[in-house]
């Protein structure tokens, strides 16, 4: 077990003049972990999740990561072009929607090498090659390489933004309702696939997302969100098969069984 | 440690928020403890909340007072307060667990669902998988469904998946939560002397048994849940 958290979490809030988007948010992270925030929609998840990932700045409350380097850093002091960079080599952020993280009108080949190349990669051999085989790993044909993601299925879309994330070896995933708008048969190929990288990857993973099957499958551990608030968490599934809070309690008996 | 296990006065209640914040008392006061080696089979009529102790041992339900202590990595560890990165910690190494039914992963192998837990434990895949293979043909599982994702085999089919998964490691505790009760009387003849197996190696075992034939045969000592009834405890 690693020792010391990747990213720590301090009592962020973030309002939106004076409505709250999420309030007194504290955890910490650790390599190899898969954290879930699920809640129902206007909970707060999305809100906390661009706060954590710099997308927005909290209002107060700080976030911490720690560096490559062994130091911690607080996200919000760092400068822009050093965030860029956690953003494009160290994170990923794979959005609900492909085309949000996709560059859509250049080839699937190009969308995985751009990464490579901001991480300083320039041999086009070897990005191209590096490129099909993450394409492979995804589950796309290597043959759609020069392809414009435009061409692509929602599912496909979906493996190469994936793939796009995952090409640099980073060290923190950001995930926002990655199964959303897919329909079943697509999601399970695509929840297995995202298992069993982050399983070999060993990467840490923060999921927001509204289906408990996929918090489930996919993480350790989970938050509950109601109301801005993190109102219950533990060890995923014992929020699950023992909910306490009444709200975690009617999420889980709300779930359909088929 | 002769003792990997201690349970020591464990009460579990449920509040049910939906139903007017009605509250369940399950148990209270639980206490015993297995030592290595030594099979426990917790005993009582259904509901009594034998299933509700298996999983308060793994980790899955909560509990409102008491320890539950592991040995685990040279040190006790206290489950119940434990953090989640320990939890999974511990039952990567230390704390194996059978449960009556299979979590199936769509697109997973019922052979790669059973090496998955050595693999966990730095295992590479090619002997975690010929030790899934000799465990699934030991529990005559046709080989013809060792690639196939179990989502479609009968109960007894899953089940065998499950006992593989859970007697692939050599966790010093193991939970067992109906392992036979779908099984016909070959197989639970297999599953029997694997638990005597597992005992020889001095694994400490907690188990559920309907059947009466195969508790006789694995059970050191019966503890019976009714003791453990906060009724009958008021009463």
């Amino acid at each position: 077990m690693s020792a010391v958290p990747l990213l720590k979490v301090n009592d962020v809030s973030k309002f939106y003049g004076s409505r709250i988007g999420c309030r007194n948010v504290s955890f910490e992270l650790y390599t190899g972990e898969v954290l879930a925030i699920v809640g129902e929609s206007g909970s707060g998840k999305t809100t906390l999740l661009s706060c954590l990932s710099t997308r927005l700045m909290p209002t107060s409350g700080i976030v911490e990561y720690h560096m490559r380097d062994g130091q911690y850093r607080d996200l919000a002091r760092m400068g822009e072009a050093e965030r860029r960079f956690l953003m494009r080599t160290d994170w990923g952020f794979v959005h609900q929607n492909p085309a949000d993280g996709l560059r859509m009108t250049v080839s699937a080949g190009a969308n995985v090498g751009e990464r490579l190349m901001g991480v300083g990669d320039r041999h086009y051999g070897n990005i191209r090659a590096t490129a099909k085989d993450w394409l492979t790993r995804v589950e796309v044909d290597d043959d759609r390489i020069d392809d414009q993601p435009r061409a692509f299925s929602g599912g496909m879309r979906q493996r190469l933004q994936i793939a796009r994330n995952l090409v640099t070896s980073p060290r923190l995933v950001f995930m926002d309702e990655p199964t959303g708008g897919l329909d079943v048969s697509v999601q399970a190929r695509l929840l297995d696939l995202v298992r069993g990288l982050v399983h070999d990857l060993g990467l840490a993973a923060i999921i927001v997302t509204h289906d408990l099957a996929v918090a489930r499958l996919l993480s350790h551990r989970m938050m509950v969100m109601k109301d801005g608030a993190v109102i219950e968490q533990g060890l995923t599934d014992r929020v699950l098969d023992d909910p306490r809070e009444p709200y975690t309690q009617l999420l889980v008996s709300s779930i359909l069984q088929v | 440690m002769a003792t990997p296990l201690v349970v020591s006065e464990v009460a579990k209640s449920f509040t049910m928020h939906l139903r007017d914040g009605v509250r369940l008392p399950v148990v209270a006061n639980v206490s015993f403890s297995v030592k290595a080696g030594e099979c426990v089979v917790l005993g009582g009529p259904s509901g009594v909340g034998k299933s509700s102790i298996l999983k308060m041992l793994y980790g899955n339900y909560g509990v409102d007072e008491g320890q539950i202590l592991m040995e685990h990595d040279g040190r006790l560890v206290n489950l119940t307060t434990a953090e989640p990165r320990m939890v999974l910690e511990v039952r990567r190494t230390t704390l194996g667990y059978v449960s009556q039914f299979l979590r199936v992963v769509p697109r997973v192998s019922a052979l790669d669902i059973v090496a998955e837990p050595l693999q966990a434990r730095g295992v590479a895949a090619g002997e975690a998988r010929e030790r899934a293979a000799e465990l699934l043909s030991k529990l005559n599982l046709p080989k013809e469904l060792w690639a196939l994702p179990p989502a479609t085999f009968s109960g007894g089919e899953q089940q065998r998946v499950n006992i593989a998964r859970g007697f692939i490691t050599d966790h010093r505790i193991l939970l067992l939560d109906e392992p036979t009760a779908s099984l016909d009387a070959k197989n639970r003849a297999v599953v029997v002397e694997m638990i005597a197996e597992k005992k020889a190696e001095g694994t400490a075992l907690v188990g559920i048994f309907h059947d009466e034939e195969v508790r006789d045969a694995v059970a050191d000592r019966i503890i019976d849940v009714s003791e453990f009834s906060p009724r009958k405890q008021a009463a």
